[in-house]
């Protein structure tokens, strides 16, 4: 049974279905480490998901089409900035709002100016081309899942051991820490915390975007309605989990996209779709209780200590 | 008080700008788009929209009274959605087996759906105060699980297949929720116009409320003052989760009469229930209208959709922009640590 989930074509669809996740997720850690409560990451995405087809679709240019991903995903957070940053909007609230407005819009935009309901598909649609690395694609397992993938898988896990040494050395990292964890030392040392806190947010616009543009015009090459699916979702007990650490996040994205790409697998054994679909939320729900709950024990084991 | 008014009137000019240029790209003409709007959501024969309109508003101010009651508490009870199918699905349960009809098989399976959906929110309270899981995303992740057993539940044990859609059978005429008499409205609104009141008395009247209150706007003074917060916040939550409950059974019993897969997700009751709430920044008496605005929007869309062809997805537009204005002028409608889950 294990041999029959585990081959390459499942390393494969491991690596696809991880990538949105994973730009989604990034998107939000560099939120979560400014200290902006972002949980409008489903938003970022589908819009990205929306804007990327929409863009292939009349340019006839993948690239041109993941452009337009990036600022459907920066317009987003440009809303999100305004209404938060600018305006005092409970990040909450906002969050929902612009959830709601991503789902609206791009649903509207798909009735009223592709004039089709449900799913959208045209020839005209790139999908991002795909790279097969030389002597990678020659390893067995490792190779379908390392090699033939599309272009932002590779940007995507640069991306991670950048922002790794990012928050670590580079000065704008330690500035948007600082604006998480200290913002009255960052204000002092002369630096504007909104500032800082408005590049995060555009940087987070770009990565779901990117994200997005994963979903709909390299997996799949079409859109679908609510095509993020909670998605973005996950990208958030995601970071709230690793607490925004780019290397943990890795690796938590991956388990995710496992137990996602497995639960696919085990359709094939007669198991209810529904019951294999819900499989990444309770994997996700299971892995917050466990972080949670040493945490909790964690606080209760050193109060004595603390208070003193 | 004038500066007020300026931004309000800018905000609305703003919300015009967007609906229109929304109209133009729809390729629909505008007059005749406000037209259908306003029928869609008063109109129609006999008011039949109107009616409409009134059943999808005390489902919508229901999802806004249940979210109400759970914020207010300082419990950010996202999850309404989960709680919703739940409740909805061991209505239709109960509903289907129940030997007997009439009104006491009425009340059995509103109370199925209450108790069902009740324990559901209460998990999520469990998860926050022995596995210190924050409220905001264990209700919300709650509300996968939820759709996907009604899901199985509808397209495996309990489908009706001759029907060929993932739904149940078809519930006893005799459960079904009366009509008033010469309409085609059921009576559940008047359910939902009963509990509108009874939390109003209990928000500003009773010992709980106040307590709920008090835990919400701070839990360190509440549990100072000796009050015993979790079995508080276990006890709202359950109540915020029972009423979505409710309204997930008067749906079943009053509209669609049996329970299809996706019913009570896809129009969205439970998010447009909390932004109903948050617009009118938790202010308990002002849900009522909060909530008969967006369900006229929502109706008011549809009849777009209808005779103007103009995608209803329109509605959903127009109230996350107005949430968003409206987010932005009251900035303090709940305590800011609730969502981080401090």
């Amino acid at each position: 049974m294990l041999g029959s989930i585990f081959d390459p074509a499942f390393a494969d669809s491991v690596a696809r279905i991880s990538i949105p996740i994973l730009l989604a997720a990034l998107g939000g850690a560099i939120c979560h480490r400014a200290g902006v409560f972002n949980i409008a990451l489903e938003g970022f995405l589908l819009m990205g998901a929306f804007m990327a087809v929409f863009g292939s679709h009349f340019t006839s240019s993948a690239t041109l089409g993941t452009l337009s991903a990036i600022c459907g995903g920066i317009f987003m957070a440009l809303l999100f900035a305004e209404f938060h940053l600018r305006r005092p909007g409970d990040p909450i609230v906002v969050s929902i709002a612009i959830n709601l407005i991503s789902l609206g819009l791009s649903t509207y935009l798909l009735r009223a100016i592709f004039d089709v309901s449900g799913v959208f598909q045209s020839d005209q649609i790139r999908k991002v081309s795909l790279l097969d690395i030389p002597i990678i694609e020659n390893i067995p397992f490792l190779g379908s899942f390392f090699s033939g993938q599309s272009l932002l898988f590779y940007f995507s896990l640069a991306i991670v051991i950048f922002a790794h040494f990012f928050f670590k050395y580079h000065q704008l990292g330690i500035w948007l820490r600082a604006a998480g964890e200290n913002k009255q030392a960052l204000e002092a040392g002369g630096v504007s915390s909104k500032k800082i806190q408005f590049i995060s947010l555009i940087l987070c616009g770009a990565l779901c975007g990117l994200g997005g543009a994963q979903l709909s015009i390299s997996n799949v090459g079409l859109f679908v309605e609510n095509m993020s699916a909670g998605r973005g979702w996950i990208a958030v007990v995601i970071v709230l989990v690793t607490g925004g650490r780019a290397l943990p996040l890795l690796g938590l994205v991956f388990l995710f996209g496992t137990v996602d790409g497995a639960s696919l697998r085990v359709q094939g054994f007669g198991w209810p779709q529904q019951f294999t679909e819900m499989m990444p939320y309770l994997a996700s729900l299971l892995a917050l209780i466990f972080v949670c709950y040493r945490k909790l024990k964690f606080e209760k084991n050193t109060q004595g200590i603390r208070n003193v | 008080m004038t500066q007020r008014l300026y931004s309000l009137l800018a905000a609305s000019i703003l919300l015009l700008i967007i609906f229109a240029s929304l109209i133009w790209l729809a390729d629909a003409d505008f007059f005749k788009s406000i037209t259908a709007f306003f029928k869609g959501a008063f109109g129609g024969r006999k008011y039949a929209y109107l009616l409409v309109t009134i059943s999808r508003a005390a489902l919508i101010t229901g999802m806004a009274i249940a979210a109400l009651i759970a914020f207010r508490a300082g419990l950010f009870n996202i999850g309404g959605e989960g709680q919703l199918v739940i409740g909805g699905l061991a209505s239709a349960f109960v509903a289907i087996n129940l030997p007997f009809g009439g009104p006491a098989g009425i009340f059995l399976v509103l109370l199925a759906g209450m108790i069902a959906a009740g324990v559901w929110a209460m998990l999520a309270g469990i998860m926050k105060l022995w596995l210190g899981v924050p409220i905001l995303v264990g209700t919300l992740l709650l509300n996968y699980p939820a759709r996907y057993i009604a899901s199985y539940f509808v397209s495996h044990p309990l489908r009706d297949i001759a029907s060929g859609m993932p739904q149940t059978h078809l519930i006893e005429k005799s459960l079904w929720l009366p009509l008033l008499p010469g309409t085609r409205l059921d009576i559940g609104f008047i359910f939902i116009l009963f509990i509108f009141c009874i939390v109003l008395i209990y928000c500003y009247r009773t010992v709980g409320g106040y307590e709920a209150k008090m835990t919400g706007l701070s839990i360190d003074f509440a549990n100072a003052s000796g009050l015993k917060t979790k079995k508080i916040s276990l006890k709202t939550l359950a109540l915020s989760g029972a009423i979505a409950g409710l309204v997930g059974a008067i749906a079943v019993l009053g509209i669609h009469h049996r329970f299809t897969d996706g019913m009570l997700v896809q129009p969205l009751y439970a998010w447009t229930g909390i932004v109903a709430a948050l617009m009118v920044s938790l202010i308990p008496w002002a849900v009522l209208p909060a909530g008969f605005f967006f369900a006229a929007i929502h109706s008011g869309a549809s009849g777009m959709e209808r005779t103007a062809d103009v995608p209803k997805e329109i509605a959903i537009i127009v109230q996350g922009m107005i949430i968003l204005f409206v987010a932005s002028k009251v900035p303090t409608a709940f305590n800011q640590n609730i969502g981080s889950g401090k």
